[in-house]
């Protein structure tokens, strides 16, 4: 690419005074999703390097692990990945519960794949809303939020918040389900498969969102691998890697779905990856709904969580955006000795300059749209 | 007053204010039905805060642009920022000088005509101020000094030269059925054939109006076509760092040349202020029983407003295309097919 922008002349001397043009894209960019940064060196429109800068929204969460009790952790862990929480905390607490080996009652087990799934439904909507909306197409914006509304409305009816959830504790659940929360819960999962094929009638088969998605950020099954890739980025790069699984946890071993993979490598498959996904998020709530076992919420759990000396633990679930892996190290204090978390956000971004380099701006765009990251869990 | 001061003075000057007066009204409240419809569309309800139905909301937009600080970057360069809008607004506001809304004084048999004037070069003119647009989002691209911009200035540059060549190509289709240049001639020679020129020599005149349709809204910057403003990459385009009034002008601009292609493609290819069928007996009812004028006129709104909701219509559903998408739909497809319509036309014309 570099030799299109100087053409010296004979003797070496350029006619103009040509340069790349330096772009600063962001942090305060509305379509850098958060506080992103980019560095990029154009040549026109053209991409031909791309660095990220992180840490504006570095708050030092893994730090403040090392502060307080086990249990009250759990809300600095909805603040990474705020469009996600559950997912989460499901990942702190099952961390926590391995490192103290706490044993869950089904009936929370299920109740947190129930809350899982959820959130990864409104965490998908969120990314096609803001996809879309990147790559120009206002409208799927409102009727995701429409249905993002409703999940919402039954995390709040669970757990009171709608956003930073804290809904879950070692050992178990705080509280169960209200009464009629099924019900409701229910009446969504009837309506979704019709919504998500709303949504997709808009852009699917649309020749504009096809000319702006295949072929466009092109990631090999190689290099996601390589930099470490996980969830729908990796499973649109042609990889079954799924931990819900290979690794099964909670309740889904006991539930039947299936893990979409294409094989294109590219921003459509990623599309087409999630927009199923989210069509076997709805199989599994059905599953899980009709199956909800009976029973107390709470499993045994000493009065004090204390870690055992010189334990250390990994636990890795499959969150929304890739696998959300919490490590801790414990020293038989109160409070975890170290806690280090492995957010899918951070690697997945690091790709994005391999992805965008020699695509045009809008490319750009819709490669950071595809990506899905969310700086909250990057900076953390 | 003597009489030719009447003629030539007075009455001038009324028409050109009552037009764009008219013109600033619509284009105020075609925003507010811009939301509406959009609001519509997405599953929302757009404004409703001020006034009933939000029928007060574009006055408290405009009250609040008025007096916003009115901001010019201190390495701007000065007399192009200033410039630039005003050269995006005043050339749309001219076309509308040679715009028929209502049939001629031949028609109506009355005294007054409803076009401010009509010159016998009117396609010339309507392409030459129309192309004057580009001057004003140029400059303020580059004057503003930012980068954001630039590239908006670039892109729109690129993409309005582009799509003003099949423009003008398509243009010629109306003129060789009508053999005429005047936009009251072209609208009289409809009535004359009896056909709308979008259905004359099917499907030529089709072909023609839809190239004429896309192109129109490549040059007004409207989505799918809205590069140049493309909030999600380029923050705004080549109106990032202007604010206030001047930042108002701007979107009086691109509101006053979808207005304006609207209307041209209303009188050229869909019978201007032609009642649908004037010529059909039992279908006289269109012409409202009301005097040819005052008919004239509500269908030449009916049709444009029609013309409008397209265009709002295509926002609400289209994702927005890529640089080089844009100007290999313009140059592989429109041009060649702009071309051929233009040399098959003028074939049917001479074979018939």
């Amino acid at each position: 690419m570099t030799e299109s922008i100087e053409t010296p002349t004979p003797d070496g001397e350029t006619l103009f005074g040509l340069e790349e043009m330096e772009l600063n894209f962001g942090p305060q960019h509305p379509a850098t999703h958060g506080v992103l940064r980019l560095k990029l060196k154009v040549d026109g429109e053209r991409i031909i390097g791309c660095y990220p800068i992180i840490g504006y929204l570095h708050r030092g969460t893994e730090k403040l692990f090392e502060l307080s009790p086990f249990f009250q952790n759990i809300p600095h862990t909805d603040r990474m990945d705020y469009v996600a929480a559950a997912t989460n905390n499901l990942a702190y607490v099952g961390a926590v519960e391995k490192l103290l080996g706490l044993v869950v009652p089904p009936r929370a087990r299920y109740i947190r794949t129930i809350l899982s799934e959820l959130q990864r439904l409104s965490s998908h909507l969120l990314w096609l809303a803001t996809h879309a909306i990147d790559i120009g197409a206002m409208t799927p914006f409102f009727y995701t939020f429409r249905e993002r509304e409703l999940i919402l409305d039954l995390f709040e009816e669970y757990c009171g918040a709608r956003l930073t959830l804290n809904c879950m504790r070692p050992g178990g659940q705080p509280y169960d389900l209200p009464v009629g929360w099924t019900d409701r819960c229910r009446e969504l999962v009837d309506l979704f498969p019709a919504a998500i094929e709303e949504y997709g009638g808009l852009l699917t088969e649309n020749r504009i969102w096809k000319k702006r998605t295949i072929g466009v950020g092109v990631l090999t099954a190689e290099k996601a691998l390589a930099y470490g890739v996980t969830g729908p980025m990796l499973r649109g790069s042609g990889i079954q890697w799924d931990l819900r699984k290979a690794m099964p946890y909670e309740a889904y071993d006991e539930v039947d779905f299936d893990v979409p993979v294409f094989h294109n490598c590219d921003t459509y498959d990623r599309y087409l990856v999630r927009m199923e996904e989210m069509r076997q998020s709805t199989r599994i709530l059905d599953q899980c709904l009709k199956q909800l076992p009976e029973g107390p919420i709470m499993g045994k759990r000493p009065r004090v969580l204390k870690a055992p000396k010189d334990s250390e633990v990994y636990h890795g679930i499959e969150g929304p955006k890739g696998e959300i892996g919490f490590y801790i190290v414990g020293d038989g204090k109160q409070q975890p000795y170290r806690c280090r978390v492995r957010p899918p956000s951070f690697y997945n971004l690091q790709v994005l300059p391999d992805m965008v380099e020699g695509l045009l701006l809008a490319d750009l765009v819709a490669v950071i749209g595809t990506t899905d990251i969310v700086l909250g869990e990057i900076d953390r | 007053m003597p009489q030719v001061l009447i003629d030539h003075l007075l009455m001038p000057v009324l028409k050109i204010g009552v037009v764009v007066g008219m013109v600033m009204g619509v284009i105020t409240y075609l925003v507010l039905a811009e939301r509406k419809i959009l609001g519509f569309i997405q599953v929302r309800v757009g404004p409703n805060r001020v006034g009933p139905w939000g029928l007060l909301q574009p006055i408290a937009d405009v009250a609040k642009l008025l007096v916003k600080e009115d901001v010019i970057p201190r390495r701007a360069v000065k007399w192009a920022f200033v410039l630039g809008p005003c050269l995006v607004v005043a050339p749309a506001l001219v076309i509308f000088a040679v715009v028929p809304f209502g049939p001629p004084s031949t028609v109506t048999g009355g005294e007054q005509n409803w076009f401010i004037t009509d010159i016998n070069v009117g396609l010339l003119f309507v392409l030459a101020f129309a192309t004057i647009g580009v001057y004003g989002i140029i400059l303020g691209g580059w004057a503003s000094n930012s980068k954001f911009s630039l590239l908006g200035g670039l892109r729109s540059a690129a993409q309005m030269i582009s799509y003003e060549v099949p423009q003008g190509f398509t243009l010629v289709v109306p003129l060789l059925m009508a053999g005429t240049m005047s936009l009251n001639g072209i609208v009289m020679a409809q009535y004359e054939q009896q056909v709308w020129f979008a259905f004359k020599f099917l499907p030529l005149g089709l072909l023609a109006f839809f190239i004429y349709l896309v192109a129109g809204i490549a040059e007004s910057n409207r989505n799918p076509f809205d590069l140049p403003e493309a909030e999600s990459e380029l923050v705004a385009g080549f109106h990032t760092e202007y604010s206030g009034m001047r930042f108002a002008l701007f979107f009086l601009g691109e509101y006053a040349n979808m207005i304006v292609i609207s209307a041209v493609a209303v009188t050229l290819f869909l019978g201007g202020w032609l009642p649908p069928f004037p010529n059909v007996g039992w279908l006289s009812f269109l012409g409202l029983g009301l005097p040819p004028a005052i008919a004239g006129l509500f269908w030449f709104t009916f049709k444009l407003f029609c013309f409008l909701f397209v265009y709002i219509w295509f926002r609400g559903t289209f994702p927005r295309y890529r640089f080089d998408q844009l100007m290999e739909l313009g140059w592989k497809w429109l041009i060649p097919l702009a071309f051929a319509n233009v040399l098959l036309t003028g074939l049917v014309k001479i074979l018939l």
